[in-house]
């Protein structure tokens, strides 16, 4: 059964210095709140893992939180670079990032193969190219058909953390539109958080919802609005304009620094996190 | 760059779509002469018909317009790998004469000049698709001899659109078939990196009709503008 606790409560009993963590999320449901609050406790040497690593992503890495990313596509959607990424990767700043890449449907596999409890994935993929020989894949053959195809590691990460949009009391969790890995990512792993829009009494359907029963999630926190600059699905939409300014703000070292400072760490919460993003735009 | 790839779109075309140019030639499509034509985005919406052009891949739009959402491992399990997406966009940093691309560094793997965000699902888009249409802009940092990093394969990119002109594989090798009128072939060979081949019956491309410029203008995000 998931405890209904605060975030601060989850992130400090369930994410630990050196865990492989995945905060994931596809563009939308991204954890930004529990991301922040994992740099707020001054977590380090995370093996973070995601196959689409944004906003929150480049924060966590600008700040010294993660010792190795595990990834498929690290970049700004529609903007361009992840510049603490960037950073870390071409000049080890703030501290060398040790990288295992893959592709999309690699990681996919790998997540799934993870929620089936089964040692690797399969797929027809890594085929040709330079990065089979830089990661970590092996081939294997069909037993039937003699095919080779690629076998990726299941990923197991130590802890997931999700957003969704909402979890009734006893801590079932229901979240709707474009879902990605997410559902995989909390059966792949050991320990799970989800952040939810609301609570409510009773999970009324949805279409095209996922529901996750209360039984393999460890820890429901409400944040109501813990994925922005993310959206949630009939809840509120993408801030495509933080997303555009995120470039400028995390291009530059001490202007990364001061930001984080001034917004994340000089903040306990998601609500004087909002408020403190709000008190800018007034000044600019 | 756009109304050209547009126009190798046709109706009941499965098309994987990037975001950028991908998707504004694929909406274009849709929008004028190829209203049955399927945008499949790999966040995971099927048959996705967006009134205004998102922003990233999973904007909300993408979902609300969809005939299906499904998971990315779906996505790529059953949909690309599954042999039901035809048209595959891509784009990248360098290209070679093959169409291998390269979306991953510039410089060496492990002490890169400039990190790029990766390969996303190019790799297996590449060569789990019928056709590969590569947009990319014309110049010879692009269109270089050799490639930093080999991202993904160009066995079956069938053409490549550029905002010089259009390259088409010949024996193999990306062949300069077309250009925009007022572009010449000299511009094309300077922004190529390789000694580029030039098809013997070269076409010009046609300017884009009114409603091909209609469709575009009302397609135009705000604050995201591709030509």
């Amino acid at each position: 059964m998931a405890d209904i606790v605060t975030l601060a409560e989850a992130v400090r009993s369930l994410v630990h210095d050196g865990d492989t963590v995945a905060l994931e999320g596809f563009t939308h449901l991204i954890p930004n709140a529990a991301g922040h609050e994992v740099i707020r406790q001054g977590r380090r040497d995370l093996t973070l893992v995601r196959m689409t690593p944004d906003v929150v992503y480049d924060q966590l890495i600008g700040m010294g939180a993660a010792r190795k990313l595990v990834f498929s596509w690290g970049g700004n959607p529609g903007v361009g670079s992840l510049h603490r990424l960037r950073d870390a990767v071409e000049h080890g700043w703030p501290a060398p990032l040790e990288l295992e890449e893959h592709s999309h449907a690699g990681m996919a596999a790998a997540y799934a193969a993870g929620a089936a409890n089964l040692p690797f994935g399969v797929l027809r993929g890594y085929r040709g190219g330079d990065l089979p020989a830089l990661t970590r894949v092996a081939t294997v053959t069909c037993p039937f058909t003699g095919e080779e195809l690629a076998a990726v590691p299941a990923q197991r990460p130590d802890v997931a953390v999700i957003h969704a949009q909402r979890a009734d009391r006893r801590g079932n969790v229901q979240m709707w539109g474009i879902l990605g890995v997410q559902k995989e990512a909390v059966l792949a792993a050991s320990r799970s958080i989800v952040t939810v829009e609301e609570i409510v009494d009773e999970l009324d359907p949805r279409p095209g919802a996922a529901v996750l029963p209360t039984w393999v999630v460890d820890a429901v926190a409400p944040v109501p609005g813990g994925a922005h600059p993310s959206y949630a699905h009939g809840y509120y939409e993408r801030d495509n304009a933080f997303y555009v300014a995120w470039d400028a703000i995390g291009r530059d070292r001490d202007r990364f620094l001061a930001w984080m400072r001034r917004h994340v760490l000089g903040t306990a919460d998601l609500d004087e996190y909002r408020a403190s993003l709000a008190a800018e735009a007034l000044t600019v | 760059m756009a109304v050209e790839a547009s126009r190798r779109l046709h109706d009941g075309t499965v098309c994987f779509v990037g975001i950028g140019l991908p998707s504004l030639a694929a909406n274009l499509a849709r929008r004028t002469h190829a209203p049955g034509c399927v945008l499949v985005y790999e966040s995971g919406t099927i048959g996705s018909k967006p009134v205004e052009l998102p922003l990233s891949i999973g904007d909300g739009e993408l979902a609300d317009t969809a005939d299906a959402v499904v998971s990315v491992p779906e996505m790529f399990a059953y949909w690309l790998q599954g042999g039901r997406i035809s048209v595959g966009f891509l784009s990248a940093a360098q290209i070679d004469r093959y169409g291998n691309l390269n979306s991953t560094v510039i410089g060496d793997y492990a002490h890169p000049t400039v990190r790029l965000p990766g390969g996303g699902g190019a790799p297996e888009i590449a060569l789990g698709v019928d056709d590969v249409f590569v947009l990319l802009r014309h110049s010879n940092r692009a269109f270089v001899e050799r490639l930093d990093f080999t991202t993904s394969l160009g066995d079956n990119v069938r053409v490549v659109v550029t905002d010089l002109g259009v390259l088409e594989p010949r024996d193999r090798e990306l062949t300069l078939v077309a250009l925009h009128p007022g572009v010449d072939v000299e511009q094309a060979r300077a922004a190529t990196g390789w000694d580029l081949a030039v098809a013997d019956e070269l076409r010009e491309t046609e300017p884009p009709t009114e409603l091909e410029l209609l469709a575009l203008r009302a397609l135009r995000t705000k604050g995201h503008e591709h030509a």
